[in-house]
């Protein structure tokens, strides 16, 4: 089975985000970049499935400037065969990403797309719903467990209100969630044997797909900050404060 | 500026108070630009559901009934939805981004070849929108170019609809193709709790890494809980240990919640927790680590051993509540 997983280098999530004083986007200085965490755990899966279910082949695809390189290569030192760059320098909306995944998904001939829920840089979670239906494939988004037989996969999700299980034609795309797998770390080895695996740069423009964003980031600006409250000295003050103060109880 | 469309999900023949929201959303969108707004039902049996939600200020309420729309399934519902904007002419359909609206809404926005923005917080009269970006980190002015555009909208970012006026309700059908419905509903598990939705609480009491165990959740927040009337929320790091399901977590990948009043109890207040919670009107946090991040943004802050406060702290709302 041959299993496309997507991933997009992102700022780490422990790292401060500051918005850039003219409102053009945020200060990209020091930040530390990773794999989307929830991308991470689609390679862990994507890995789990070849190890499990046999002759399958984990292809990686990144769109983005050269530098997602760095991260690319980091999926293929946890395990993957090979890796995609798709070169763009500009920002692309969810749609265009879709557009471009499914011309990958067809030239490559991918059975099963596995990737994150949600980017959490723009916090988008559209992607892999989008990618679906531009190649009429069944879905199954937040996923915390899959089963795959007999062309078919059994898929756990964390909806509102509990877990529904889903059951897919393959082929198919499907979105992680936190609780789906702990993502294994590159080894020593793995980092060695990544050096020599391969990794294509393809141009965007190349592919032959309307990337024209759609949707259109104008401006940001910081959030309002919350004005900082102050420290009780027992529970008698909080619920006097609650009942007296805040009035909310 | 053309109509807007109201997705409005309900479950056991009701509205959560999710879909009053995106209705109320939906009318401030059509207003702001000056066309009208409209809401859908789909389903099995929606007259009284298509009924029900007519008397919330649309101006059309349109009903699809149709045995392959039983269960909520994302192919079968953009097939059909994408079919009555298409009929209707619509411009921009609105949602809220519930676990339905998340996995629904990008879908159709395909189909449509629509642009779309998630967790939408306002809009403008210039038709530009507001959204966060970046764990709240940053506000992000969007614009979504062409037509149709889909939009989904966050929970806390707009009140629930009134009761007002009473719309026409319009039966559509719609023929759905066969071919492209590969999804089968198996199950659904659900949580079972007496708490309050927790998209819907007043009040919302969350536990986290400090509680130690779930037994624990049980012995100490529940008695909270119980008492403020609460419903129960949780960090990741809870979520993950399986201190308690998964659909309490609370933050930038979980729920999205703003009452009246959140307790944060063991919890640091890491910034993808608190993207998911600080909109809150009051915030209190109890942490025995005087320097947790949770501080920052809690009205009231209790530094202490929340084995000892929590029992304490039920123990004088209980007495407050018999006077
Ligand atoms: C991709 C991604 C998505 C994420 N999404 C979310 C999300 O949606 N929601 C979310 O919550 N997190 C999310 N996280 C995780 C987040 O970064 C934090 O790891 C998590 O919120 C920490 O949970 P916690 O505060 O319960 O645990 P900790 O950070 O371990 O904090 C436990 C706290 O309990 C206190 N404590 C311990 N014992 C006691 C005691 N006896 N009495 C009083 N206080 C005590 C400690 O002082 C400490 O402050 C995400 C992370 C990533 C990478
Ligand atoms: N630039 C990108 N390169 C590779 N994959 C991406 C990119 N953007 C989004 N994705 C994938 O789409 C998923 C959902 O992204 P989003 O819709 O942006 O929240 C991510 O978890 C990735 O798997």
């Amino acid at each position: 089975m041959k299993i496309l997983v997507p991933a997009k280098r992102v700022p780490d999530p422990n790292s401060t985000i500051k918005v850039k004083p003219d409102g053009s986007g945020i200060v990209t200085d020091n930040l530390k970049w990773v794999i989307n965490p929830f991308d991470e755990i689609a390679i862990e899966e994507g890995l789990r499935i070849k190890e499990k279910s046999g002759p399958a082949e984990v292809v990686l695809v990144s769109i983005g400037s050269k530098a997602a390189s760095e991260q690319l290569r980091t999926g293929l030192a946890m395990g993957a065969d090979r890796a995609i760059l798709v070169l763009s320098e500009e920002a692309i909306d969810s749609l265009a990403v879709a557009r471009v995944l499914a011309k990958i998904v067809e030239t490559e001939q991918i059975e099963l797309v596995l990737m994150g829920k949600q980017a959490i840089d723009a916090d988008s979670n559209q992607a892999g719903q989008m990618l679906a239906e531009l190649l009429g494939w069944p879905q199954a988004t937040f996923a915390s467990k899959i089963e795959l037989g007999d062309g078919r996969a059994k898929v756990t999700r964390e909806v509102d209100g509990g877990l529904e299980t889903l059951d897919l034609a393959l082929p198919a795309v499907i979105t992680t969630d936190l609780r789906l797998n702990e993502p294994r770390y590159a080894s020593l080895p793995g980092i060695m044997k990544a050096r020599k695996k391969e990794l294509k740069e393809v141009p965007i423009a190349d592919l032959g797909v309307d990337a024209a964003p759609k949707l259109k980031v104008l401006r940001m600006v910081p959030p309002a900050k919350r004005e900082g409250g102050r420290k009780v000295e027992n529970v008698h003050e909080l619920v006097q404060s609650l009942h007296n103060e805040a009035k909310v109880i | 500026m053309g109509d807007v469309l109201v997705f409005a999900e309900h479950q056991k023949g009701k509205f959560p108070k999710t879909t009053l929201v995106s209705v109320a959303a939906g009318r401030e969108a059509a207003q702001k630009t000056g066309g009208a707004c409209h809401a859908v039902v789909l389903g099995k049996n929606v007259d009284a559901v298509a009924n029900e939600l007519a008397g919330y200020g649309v101006k059309t309420v349109y009903a699809v009934d149709d045995d392959a729309l039983e269960h909520y399934v994302a192919d079968a519902y953009t097939e059909a939805l994408a079919e009555v904007v298409k009929q209707k002419g619509i411009d921009l359909v609105v949602a809220t981004s519930t676990a339905v609206g998340k996995d629904l809404l990008p879908r159709l926005a395909a189909k449509l070849g629509a642009g779309m923005a998630s967790d939408v917080t306002a809009f403008h009269e210039d038709g530009t929108m507001e959204r966060p970006m970046y764990a709240g980190n940053a506000i992000a002015t969007i614009q979504i170019e062409g037509s149709p555009k889909v939009v989904s909208v966050r929970g806390t970012a707009f009140d629930a609809a009134k009761k007002e006026g009473q719309a026409q309700v319009e039966k559509l059908s719609v023929s759905l193709d066969p071919s492209r419905l590969k999804t089968k509903f198996v199950d659904f598990n659900e949580t079972k709790s007496d708490r309050p939705v927790l998209t819907e609480a007043r009040i919302v009491v969350s536990g986290g890494r400090g509680l130690k165990n779930g037994e624990n959740f049980q012995t100490y927040l529940e008695p909270l809980c119980e008492v403020l009337g609460a419903a129960m929320g949780a960090s990741r790091a809870a979520v993950d240990a399986g201190f308690v399901p998964n659909d309490l977590q609370v933050g930038q990948t979980g729920k999205v919640v703003a009452p009246t009043l959140y307790v944060a109890v063991g919890i640091s207040g890491a910034i993808q927790h608190l993207a998911g919670m600080k909109d809150s009107k009051v915030i209190v946090a109890i942490n025995k680590d005087g320097e947790a991040p949770i501080f920052s943004v809690a009205d009231y802050g209790l530094v202490a051993d929340l084995f000892k406060a929590v029992p304490e702290l039920t123990e004088e709302l209980k007495k407050l509540k018999s006077h």
